[in-house]
């Protein structure tokens, strides 16, 4: 894992250092809340509908046992003693007090992590696929590259007054866990024809009120060029974004005003610009930091204890079975730890619970653990030998629901019993369509299925990219959600079309019922997915089942 | 003929703990919007507003929030406003758990 060098961590104590001063001014009355507003954003403190939020990065989801331990602690201290894993690889924590936030700060540093640009007009916190050096089906490990431009991005004094936010996101392989095609840049780290590494860049995508697929806007970067070609990108939309209109700002408005080729055209002629100014010492740092992620010795043992609790442990074989992903060493495991157990708020995790991963990988996966964008916590290295072992500890700590990748393993954004922006709420939702699913005994019926709620149209609940998505809305004083089918986060990005009218709260989880009843009666097998479902036979099931025949209805009307 | 104005409390976020606080009839700030001052006279409702939003070193957004009032009180007329005056719902944290 990367270590703060003395500059990282003289960065971040002058910072932190700053921003109490600031706290005190604002305070003591000598900056007003307009003025302390952007200031407290640029790092990460947000104020919300009960309280304030402190959003802590978690640079590419990755961090270790230490981190993690002290994630509890600031829960416990300063907080009501749990934190919420974000879709954007952030933890938050919903109750701090201004006063506090300083020394939360300062406690974060302590173990090399902070809250810088969680929130403002920049560069946000660089996302990465979660199975991150683990997966089997990676070309490289993305990390490095993240925290490539973690160090490029930070304070940049060119990307400090953007248009808009501006998030990036990288993968290593070609399944997008990633979900570059939702971002503003999303590189694809791929190799050419004479087999040199490189990335197709991805921009433009996003999804909030106007969601769009991000357009290749490069082909083939090679590795060398990346900074100055990120730096062309968001210089080029620097001066084009729309500051005249919040909701035109971001890159993807830009893209689709200008067309892929125009911007293409701008973005390599300031890229010719910049390129002799990186004479190299960016290539150097790269390497340093590749050095850091240098995998950790995987030993090939037996994998009995993992065979024989599979053959003779039925809970054991059903968590095995969804919550285990391929690893690229013979014998290990990717094991995902689900913060989704039927009826808890998705994302969410107890200072014990964070304490009890911590604990597990320190002692079975060479102290590493992922946050996913999926609001789960990631095992990447773990032997299987030991895996019966972690899934007991896990149980005893209500950590070992067996639903990734299912209707249970529902996205939600905090919505409106948290977020000052939301329309409605998101989290009661997911709640009862959890507890819905576990009731009826089918969630391992209907197999892989991904729901995902927002409760405004900014879509920090990923809705439109899930196979089911779920909108909440304010509709005259009431909260109503509107469906979306069809969506796909991975590489066949695609954004989700309306079913039609929306639900009110309690008609939603009746609605998505009958949504699942319409999959299970119309698919050829047991092994046409949802989404396969979906594509073959189109919109038309689903809709009668959601709204009746509209024969009928023309004829009763 | 003007809309008619509806009763309205003044609200806003405590500067320390970030908490809803009300404006009461005295101008101070309380945490329970049944302390609240309920607004039925418009210009009356605009200049305690400005006054209000003035006391940045008290509270953070301060708006007029919409109640229906009788007898008992003020009660919020918006579901957001319900949460606001409860707490979230997926757990027994803010103002719910407070003991008054």
């Amino acid at each position: 894992m990367y270590r703060y060098t003395d500059f990282d961590a003289a960065f971040v104590a002058e910072r932190n250092s700053q921003f109490r001063a600031q706290v005190e001014r604002r305070i003591d009355g000598n900056l007003t809340e307009d003025e302390f507003k952007p200031l407290r954003l640029m790092n990460g403190l947000y104020l919300q509908l009960h309280a304030y939020m402190l959003r802590v990065a978690i640079p590419y989801g990755t961090l270790n046992s230490a981190q993690m331990r002290q994630l509890a602690y600031i829960a416990e201290r300063w907080d009501k003693g749990y934190g919420h894993f974000t879709t954007r690889q952030n933890i938050q924590f919903n109750w701090p007090t201004l006063r506090d936030v300083p020394d939360m700060l300062d406690a974060l540093a302590e173990v090399q992590m902070h809250a810088i640009q969680t929130s403002g007009n920049t560069i946000r916190n660089v996302t990465a696929d979660h199975f991150a050096g683990a997966a089997a089906d990676e070309i490289a490990d993305p990390r490095p590259v993240a925290e490539l431009i973690r160090q490029w991005s930070t304070d940049h004094p060119e990307f400090q007054f953007l248009p808009r936010k501006f998030k990036i996101a990288v993968t290593g392989s070609p399944n997008d866990r990633a979900v570059t095609k939702a971002h503003d840049i999303g590189l694809r780290m791929v190799r050419n024809d004479v087999g040199e590494p490189g990335f197709e860049v991805i921009v433009g995508g996003g999804l909030g009120r106007t969601p769009m697929i991000g357009k290749v806007v490069r082909d083939f970067l090679p590795e060398a060029d990346l900074l100055p070609y990120l730096e062309a990108v968001v210089s080029v939309w620097n001066l084009l974004g729309r500051r005249d209109n919040k909701y035109k700002s971001r890159i993807k408005i830009t893209v689709h005003e200008h067309g892929i080729d125009d911007i293409r055209a701008r973005v390599e002629e300031r890229f010719a610009l910049l390129r002799p100014a990186f004479t190299g010492v960016d290539q150097q740092l790269f390497a340093q930091i590749k050095a850091d992620f240098a995998p950790p010795a995987f030993k090939d043992r037996d994998t009995g204890p993992f065979d024989l609790a599979y053959a003779n442990d039925p809970v054991f074989r059903s968590w095995a079975d969804t919550n285990l992903s391929a690893h690229r060493a013979p014998g290990h495991a990717i094991g995902q730890i689900s913060l989704k157990a039927h009826g808890a708020t998705p994302g969410d995790a107890t200072a014990d619970q964070m304490r009890v991963m911590a604990d597990l990988a320190e002692r079975y996966g060479h102290d590493e653990l992922r946050i996913s964008h999926e609001q789960n916590v990631v095992l990447p290295h773990v032997h299987m030998a030991d895996l019966p072992a972690i899934h007991a500890a896990l149980k005893a700590a209500g950590l070992a629901t067996a639903n990734i990748g299912k209707i249970s393993d529902i996205i939600a954004c905090p919505g409106m019993d948290y977020c000052a922006l939301a329309t409605a709420r998101s989290i009661p939702i997911a709640q009862e369509i959890a507890t819905r699913f576990d009731q009826l005994k089918l969630e391992h019926e209907v197999g892989d299925l991904k729901i995902k709620i927002s409760g405004c149209i900014n879509a920090c609940g990923h809705h439109h990219v899930g196979h089911i998505g779920i909108l909440g809305l304010d509709r005259a004083g009431v909260e109503n959600y509107q469906i979306t089918l069809g969506g796909d986060h991975t590489e066949t990005a695609a954004i989700g079309q309306r079913t039609g009218p929306g639900f009110s709260a309690d008609e939603i989880v009746p609605a998505i019922e009958r949504i699942v009843d319409t999959y299970l009666s119309e698919r050829d097998s047991a092994e046409e997915t949802f989404i396969d479902t979906f594509r073959r036979v189109g919109m038309t099931p689903f809709k009668t089942a959601l709204y009746g025949e509209s024969d009928k209805k023309q004829k009763a009307a | 003929m003007p809309a008619i104005f509806t009763p309205k409390v003044i609200t806003a976020n405590a500067l320390l703990e970030g908490d809803v606080v009300y404006l009461t009839q005295d101008d101070t700030w309380s945490r329970h919007l049944a302390d609240a001052d309920v607004l039925t006279d418009e210009a009356d409702a605009q200049i305690r507003l400005i006054d209000a939003s003035a006391r940045t070193s008290e509270v953070v957004g301060v708006y007029l929030a919409d109640v229906s009032a009788d007898a008992k009180g003020p009660k919020p007329t918006h579901f957001r406003e319900a949460f606001r005056m409860r707490g979230p719902s997926n757990y027994p944290h803010g103002k719910q758990s407070e003991a008054l």
